[in-house]
This record gives structure tokens, C-alpha cells and sequence, in this order.
């Protein structure tokens, strides 16, 4: 049995323990809003929050998991902004994602919001280098320079 | 009215294999079907494409897939603009893939460029087919939607609507139609200072007979285009809400992990799965004629299982196939003939025995996977003699038929459902349907949905790849030392002609090759040949200028006075870039041009090399001529998606083969750039009012040169083949740049 909380909701299921996150999350609990891109930690587009530090979770199996509370793309902005009648529905990072209109195709972003939404946390002024450091998720769109953008857009806030 | 003898601004049937652009008419029995699947009560279709509702709203109907290009955005701006719609009011949506929507512009468009749409010469060789074989194909490649679907049927119908729109509201004012306008939305008549709301006109617009030819704005009329509108699609792109292929899910859906013979088209012997079959959730394990398949309630059983299925497949005859093989093979259909002409100008033999010197190259570049970030995939559901199908395809339609064709179902009974792509850059075009095909045979003894999905590594090994490529450069020159010559024979298969062209005045050419096949399936990739061809004729172009003694920018200016376009974004990228000014130690900068899809695009890297090796890319000043922008916003993140693309492969990219299979599997073994090899992009429109260029590909092809130009100036080392990473470079005193 497994026992975790995922964007507030408490799950307890039966699977084996070895079964990674991202499964259990996509094909267990249907939210699909967290992608596969690799299987093999190498591109960040399985990034979820792990009690509130981003994992890749193509690579954490769910016994890793236990008790932990998961935030998925799904769950950020409650995760962030709380859900009181007056929040707002993106969080800063998502915002400034919207502004600087990063996406392109958008599959590798959620993973890509949850690996910056972490780094500014710890972070919240990050140089070139430490974005450069922190930040080795891929996008195969070539969004990278308006994702440099964004972030310096939160960082000067 | 009748609806039979209705006119339509742009039809989808085009009859008799011809083309017909503009205007033509629309089976009836076609456009009743979309009325029917698309019109509720209180909708009117105006033309094919618009819909307008009793409450104003404006739907766009836009008959391509969203890759990330911002397609909706685009087109929809350039409907909206003519029909003066109020841009708050409109949205736009896929078409469904039925034939009404089937993409006659694109077709047209490209087999008026090349003959036969190029991004069609799949595996099966489309050249073979007829164009009226191809008018079905609701397909989004070769930097066509804006140019095509946009420029002709988008601008007419818009235009069209807002006529016929005017001409209602006069007749029911009984004025003049040239008394009354148009602006946001409304038709307004100044005298009687009266108005009316498109959706309050829609109904009896909707009985009218569109006119053959509508009017369209002058750029200086356009109050949309030219806008950096923000795109719809950005929202549920940040919250995980877009949905795509990979997406599709249902409580009662199955899961198939699949493996296909690593030796491109070995058939299966035998498989022994006694031991996955035991393994929880497993539902079933499936042979399929070169794959086996393990369908489970999860997709990480479904795999597991797999990992533990043995299977033998069938001897080829590729099996000791190795990329080295592959590259002799080229070098020797090279030197055995002369090839097939491509272009021949002047008599480039006589100058080349005449010449007082001569330089000559081989260059060469390997096969590349697609590597879209969604992994391909197809979800298909049998049930009740029709089949529900989602996946993430250039192609609705054509995947409509596909899926028909392998489950004995008519196209009607196949219903698409509309996703938005994981990337495509030519991976999810027509006859690349691998995940197609099996993920349909898979599905087909089920009754629930069944998606199959391709590991990366399958994603990667089981690609229609990108071309590998040789190409074999001769210059020669006069006394004086003036080029006189360029000659070039490269291997290939071609899918446009023309990538190899050079808009270099240089009096004699000959531009000839040969079709080397080999047993790797090939494809369209991101900028179809010009990818392979620019890094070759703009490489060899320094090479030419370096043994003229010239400055690599002052040698194609001089040798593009024929090409204004092209000087003038050379200059702008030249100017920005601070080119011939002091850089820091260290640095270069290096320069290619290229026209493709109708744009032309210059790109300069800055470029250095550290003391350990270490390429780095500062900075890329890219400025480009496509006509005019749509949506400047977004011809910019096409720019830079463009070279972050091209220089993934030029840095990184390389598929290689050994006994017969692709070596690569994951991302650590096929790299691409992230944040920290990403250069500072800046991206220059250049309007040159010419007819819209492609946005899509035009930046990819130029970035491999302009950084191995750099790379040369730094190191005097030629980068001949690609990916640079396979070199070891070494900086010396720097190449003297006049
Ligand atoms: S899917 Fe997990 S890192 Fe790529
Ligand atoms: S936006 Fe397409 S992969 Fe990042």
C-alpha cells in the first residue's frame, strides 16, 4: 500500500513499490499535466514537487514517496497561492510565463515552471550561472532564452 | 439559396489533379456535412472558415495543427483583420478532420514552389503520386500555414464575410453598400448614424452568395496584423490543462509498450513472453509483423513486462550495416557518376580546366532524429464498428484514413480528436505514421481505449531521420583570382530542390547528385534539405573568400549584387552585431545567409574557444526578410526557436549507425542545448513588403556555418563534418579576417 498526498488529496493505493511517480501519477491518478520525456531523469519534463523541492519523478519510485506531499503543475498555483476566494489563479512564475509568452509547443513548460518555481524559492535572485547550474531541463522548442527572460523579469521584482 | 450551386473562397475538392486557387466550387454533399457536424441553432457559416454567432463571437476554423508555432494566433489575426472583427470576440479552433477542411491552399501553395509539395517525399517516394492523390492531406509542414492558408483562403474569407456582411446591412437599410463600414464588429451607416453587430447580420449573410473576388486590405488598412498579440494557447500551456496525444486518458484505458526490430524492417521470428505474462496488469502480449507488443493497465508494467519478453528477429542483410559503410557507399556513387542535374550555368568544365587555381572539400553530416518532446504516440478505441483516435499529427486527415484503412472501418466512422503537439518538426508528417500503424493493431483486438507509447528510446531509434549527407565542393579561379566556378555533388535523396542553390553571382555552376538509398528510412526534418545544404555552400563560400583574400561579409556583398534582400539582412545583422568591430580576446564571429520557404535569413554567431577547448556561443544576431510579420511576437520566437533547434544538431547532433541500428538512445547520447548553452538570440524583422516567407524552418538551416565560420577564424580549423563536438578544437593566432 501506498500512502502520499497529491495537491492536497490523500491517496493510498495498491501498487508495487518500485513504480515510478510519474506513473503512478499519470496512469494511476489520470493528471496528465506532468509529461514524459526520457524515463531517465535527463530532461526535466517529469518535474513535480516533492514536499516542496522539485524531483524528477520518471526516477522516484512511489516507496520513495511515502507520506511526502506532491505538488503537480495541476496544484501549484493552490500549492502557492492558497485557495482563499481572492488568489490568483498563476503563480508568479506562470505569470511571467504567460507574459513573455514562453511556451511554444508547452509539453516540456510544466516541468520547466515546477524546476524554476524551486530554484527562485532557494533563490530568489539567481545570476546567470546559477540559473545556468540549476537548470538543465530541455526544451526541444528552443524556449530557453525566453525562459533567461522570465525569470530575470521575477528576479528584478 | 441553393445550396448546390453555392461558391465557396476556398474549396478542399480539387478536381481533376489541377489547382485551383482562389475560388472553386465545393461538393454539396461535403459542405452539408459540415454544416450539420458543426452549425447548432443561432450558427451561420459565412465562408468554410468563419463561423459567427448570434452573439457576435467569431470562430476561426483553422485547419492545421498547433506544434508551438502559434498557428492559431497567426492565422486567426489575418481572418479577424479583414473581416474587422472585434479581436476580443474571436477564437479560433482546429477544423475536424473532415475532407471540407482538407488543406487544398498548403497543397497548392507547395506545387506551385516545387512541382510536388516536397515535405510529402516521404519513405514511399510521394514524387510517384499524383497531386490529386494528395489534395486529402489536412497537413501543417514546410512553413506553410501563414503563407498559404493564411495569405489566400484566411485573408479572402475574412474579406469575403465583412462584404457580404456590408451588403446585408444595407439591403435591410436600403442604402448604398458603399455608405455603410465596417470596425469592430459592426456595420455602421454615418448618415442615419444606425448599426448593426455582425451576429445580428450572420443569419442573412450566411443566405448570401460570397463574391468571386473580395477585396483586401492594403497592410497600411491592417489593425490586427502586425500586432504582437498575446497567443490563446499560453494559458492552459503554463497550468498543465493543454492536452495532448499522450494526454488522452480514460479509467478503463490500456497501455502498450511496444519493441520494434532494431534493424529497420527485420520481421519477427519468435518471442518468448512466459515470464511478462505472469507479471501483474499484464493484459496481453501482441505479435505484430516486425514488433511485439505488451498491453497493460499502466504503462510502466506495460514496459517493464517488455523488458523481459526475448525476441528473434529475421537477417535482413543490414545487420553489418555501419555509418562508415554508409559514408563509402556515398563516396563511391559519388566518384561513379555524374549525377542528375540540379542546376548547370555557364560551362563550369572549360572554366574548371581553365582555371589558375582551384580549392575542393568534402563535407558530410549525419542522420538526425526528430526528437519532439512528447515521445510519439497513439491512443486508438474500437468500439461499435467506428474508432476514436488521439495522437499528435501534422495530419488529421491523412491519420483519419490511415486508421481507417488498417481497421476495415470507413473514413466517416474514424472521429480525430483534436491535441496540441509535443513539437513536430517534420516527425508527425504524412507516411511517418510507425506509431500509426502499430498503435491501430495494437488497439484493434480491444475494446477500450489503447494507447501505445514510444519509450524514448523507440522514439529516437524508430525515426524517419533526417538524411546523412555528402557533399563535394569545387571552386575555381581566374588569374586575377576571382571565382569563376562552383561545382557541387552531393548524395541524395532531395526533397526540394533548390537547398543546394547559392545566390552568389559566380558566373559558371554545375549542381549535380546522385541518390544514394540506403536502408535508413528518411524524412523531413526541420527545414527538409536546406539544414544539410546551407552548412555545405555557406561553409565552402568562406572557403572560397578566405582563398580570395576577402573578408567573408565584404565577399558576399560584393558576389550578391543580384540579391538586395539578402544584402540588406546581412547589413542589419552586420550592423547590430557590431561586426568588424573589436570583440573581446578570444571571440570571432562568423556569417551565413540563406534563403528558404520564402525567407531569407542572415545569422552571425559570436563565438570563443577556451583555453581547454570549450566552444561557447555568446550570442546569435539574426535578421530576417520574411516578407512582412504577422504576429511580430511570434516571428521572433520562431527565430530563435530556429537556431536553438540548428544548433543542437550542429553542436550535438549525430545518428549513427552500427549493425544495421541506430546507436543513440536517450537524450545523454542525443544532447541538445539547455540553459547554459543557450546563446543571447536578437532577432531583426527586415519588411521588405515581398510575399510572405515560411516562419517555421527558416532559421535552422544558416547556424551551423555561421558558427564553424567563427570556429575556423579562431582555430584554423575547417569543421567539415558535423556535429562539431566530435572535434577537438585548439586555438591558434587567429585567421586573418581582412
Ligand atoms: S521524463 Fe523524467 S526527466 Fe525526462
Ligand atoms: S515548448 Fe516545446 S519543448 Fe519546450
Amino acid at each position: 500500500m501506498a500512502t502520499f498526498k497529491v495537491n492536497g488529496v490523500q491517496h493510498q493505493l495498491d501498487i508495487e513499490a518500485e513504480m515510478p511517480l510519474l506513473w503512478v501519477i499519470r496512469d494511476e491518478l489520470g493528471l496528465t499535466g506532468t509529461k514524459f520525456g526520457c524515463g531517465i531523469a535527463a530532461c526535466g519534463a517529469c518535474t513535480v514537487h516533492v514536499n516542496g523541492k522539485a524531483v524528477r519523478s520518471c526516477v522516484i519510485p512511489i516507496s520513495q514517496v511515502e507520506n511526502a506531499e506532491i505538488t503537480t503543475i495541476e496544484g501549484l498555483a493552490l500549492a502557492i497561492n492558497g485557495n482563499s476566494p481572492t488568489a490568483a489563479k498563476y503563480t508568479d512564475v506562470q505569470q511571467a510565463w504567460i507574459n513573455h509568452q514562453v511556451p511554444q509547443c508547452g509539453y516540456c513548460q510544466s516541468g520547466m515552471i515546477m524546476a524554476v518555481t524551486d530554484l527562485l524559492a532557494n533563490n530568489p535572485n539567481p545570476s546567470d550561472e546559477d540559473i545556468d547550474r540549476s537548470l538543465s531541463n530541455i526544451c526541444r522548442c528552443g524556449s530557453t532564452p525566453r525562459v533567461r527572460k522570465a525569470i530575470r523579469s521575477l528576479a528584478n521584482a | 439559396m441553393n445550396i448546390s450551386r453555392r461558391r465557396f473562397l476556398l474549396s478542399t475538392a480539387v478536381v481533376g489533379g489541377g489547382f485551383i486557387i482562389g475560388y472553386a466550387a465545393t461538393r454539396p454533399s461535403r459542405h452539408r456535412i459540415a454544416n450539420d457536424t458543426l452549425a447548432a441553432s443561432g450558427q451561420h457559416y459565412i465562408t468554410a472558415w468563419l463561423r459567427i454567432d448570434a452573439d457576435n463571437r467569431v470562430t476561426v476554423y483553422v485547419p492545421h495543427s498547433d506544434m508551438g508555432q502559434g498557428i492559431f494566433n497567426s492565422l486567426s489575426m489575418m481572418a479577424a483583420d479583414e473581416m474587422d472583427a472585434n479581436w476580443e470576440l474571436v477564437t479560433a479552433e482546429q477544423a475536424p478532420a473532415t475532407d471540407l477542411f482538407a488543406n487544398g491552399e498548403l497543397i497548392s501553395g507547395f506545387a506551385s514552389e516545387f512541382g510536388v509539395p516536397s515535405f510529402l517525399h516521404g519513405i514511399i517516394g510521394a514524387s510517384a503520386l499524383k497531386v490529386a492523390q494528395l489534395v486529402n492531406v489536412q497537413a501543417t509542414g514546410g512553413s506553410s500555414s501563414v503563407r498559404f492558408t493564411g495569405e489566400i483562403a484566411m485573408r479572402n474569407a475574412g474579406a469575403a464575410a465583412r462584404q457580404m456582411l456590408i451588403e446585408c446591412a444595407a439591403q435591410r437599410w436600403d442604402v448604398p453598400a458603399d455608405e455603410c463600414y465596417t470596425k469592430l464588429s459592426y456595420v455602421h451607416h454615418n448618415a442615419s448614424g444606425s448599426s448593426f453587430s455582425y451576429g445580428e447580420l450572420a443569419a442573412d449573410a450566411a443566405q448570401m452568395e460570397p463574391p468571386e473576388k473580395p477585396t483586401l486590405k492594403n497592410p497600411s488598412e491592417f489593425n490586427i496584423m502586425g500586432k504582437a498579440l498575446s497567443r490563446a494557447d499560453i494559458p492552459i500551456k503554463v497550468n498543465g490543462t493543454a492536452k495532448y496525444g499522450i494526454d488522452a486518458f480514460s479509467k478503463d484505458m490500456l497501455f502498450a509498450a511496444i519493441r520494434i526490430s532494431p534493424v529497420f524492417g527485420a520481421k519477427l521470428v519468435s518471442v518468448d513472453a512466459t515470464e511478462a505474462l505472469s507479471r501483474r496488469g499484464i493484459k496481453r502480449v501482441i505479435k505484430l509483423k516486425d514488433s511485439v507488443a505488451v498491453v497493460a493497465d499502466n504503462y510502466w508494467r506495460a514496459k517493464e513486462a517488455l523488458n523481459r519478453v526475448t525476441t528473434e528477429f529475421e537477417q535482413t542483410g543490414n545487420e553489418q550495416v555501419n555509418s562508415t559503410d554508409i559514408f563509402a557507399q556515398f563516396d563511391h556513387d559519388l566518384a561513379a557518376g555524374s549525377g542528375k542535374k540540379i542546376l548547370e550555368r555557364g560551362d563550369a568544365k572549360k572554366a574548371m580546366d581553365e582555371a589558375k587555381g582551384t580549392i575542393e572539400a568534402g563535407y558530410r553530416v549525419p542522420f538526425l532524429a526528430h526528437a519532439t518532446m512528447e515521445p510519439m504516440n497513439c491512443t486508438v478505441h474500437f468500439h461499435d464498428g467506428k474508432a476514436d483516435v488521439w495522437t499528435s499529427t501534422q495530419d488529421n486527415l491523412g491519420i483519419r484514413g490511415r486508421v481507417a484503412s488498417i481497421g476495415n472501418l470507413d473514413e466517416n466512422d474514424v472521429t480525430m480528436h483534436p491535441v496540441y503537439l509535443g513539437g513536430g518538426f517534420g516527425r508527425r508528417l504524412p507516411f511517418n505514421w510507425n506509431m500509426i500503424d502499430h498503435a491501430t493493431l495494437i488497439a484493434k483486438g480491444f475494446d477500450v481505449p489503447v494507447k501505445t507509447i514510444f519509450s524514448r528510446e523507440d522514439d529516437i531509434q524508430q525515426d524517419y531521420y533526417r538524411p546523412a549527407v555528402s557533399s563535394n565542393l569545387r571552386a575555381a579561379f581566374d588569374a586575377a583570382g576571382n571565382v569563376t566556378t562552383w561545382e557541387n555533388r552531393f548524395t541524395g535523396p532531395i526533397m526540394g530542390p533548390g537547398a543546394a542553390h547559392i545566390p552568389y553571382a559566380i558566373p559558371n555552376q554545375s549542381i549535380r547528385y546522385v541518390n544514394s538509398r540506403t536502408h535508413v528510412p528518411v524524412a523531413a526534418w526541420r527545414s527538409v534539405d536546406h539544414s544539410q545544404h546551407t552548412f555545405f555552400t555557406e561553409s565552402f563560400i568562406d572557403e572560397i573568400a578566405q582563398y580570395s583574400g576577402k573578408n567573408p561579409y565584404n565577399f558576399r556583398m560584393e558576389l550578391l549584387a543580384e540579391h538586395p534582400r539578402h544584402r540588406k539582412v546581412l547589413e542589419v545583422a552586420a550592423a547590430s552585431a557590431g561586426y568588424g568591430q573589436d570583440l573581446p580576446d578570444g571571440h570571432a564571429m562568423g556569417i551565413a545567409v540563406q534563403e528558404s520557404f520564402g525567407s531569407i535569413v542572415a545569422e552571425i554567431a559570436e563565438v570563443s574557444i577556451g583555453n581547454n577547448g570549450q566552444l561557447r556561443v555568446h550570442k546569435v544576431t539574426c535578421a530576417i526578410d520574411c516578407g512582412r510579420a504577422i504576429n511580430p511576437d511570434t516571428v521572433e520566437q520562431q527565430v530563435e526557436s530556429g537556431i536553438i533547434f540548428g544548433l543542437s544538431a550542429a553542436l550535438y547532433g549525430e545518428i549513427t549507425i552500427k549493425n544495421g541500428r541506430v546507436v543513440q538512445n536517450n537524450f545523454p547520447d542525443y544532447n541538445m542545448i539547455r540553459m547554459a548553452q543557450t546563446p543571447e538570440i536578437q532577432v531583426h524583422i527586415v519588411e521588405s513588403g515581398e510575399a510572405l516567407g515560411g516562419l517555421g524552418e527558416p532559421a535552422t538551416p544558416p547556424i551551423a556555418a555561421a558558427v564553424t565560420n567563427a570556429i575556423y577564424i579562431l582555430t584554423g580549423q575547417r569543421i567539415r563534418e558535423l556535429p562539431i563536438m566530435n572535434h577537438n578544437l585548439t586555438r591558434s593566432a587567429p585567421v586573418a579576417q581582412r
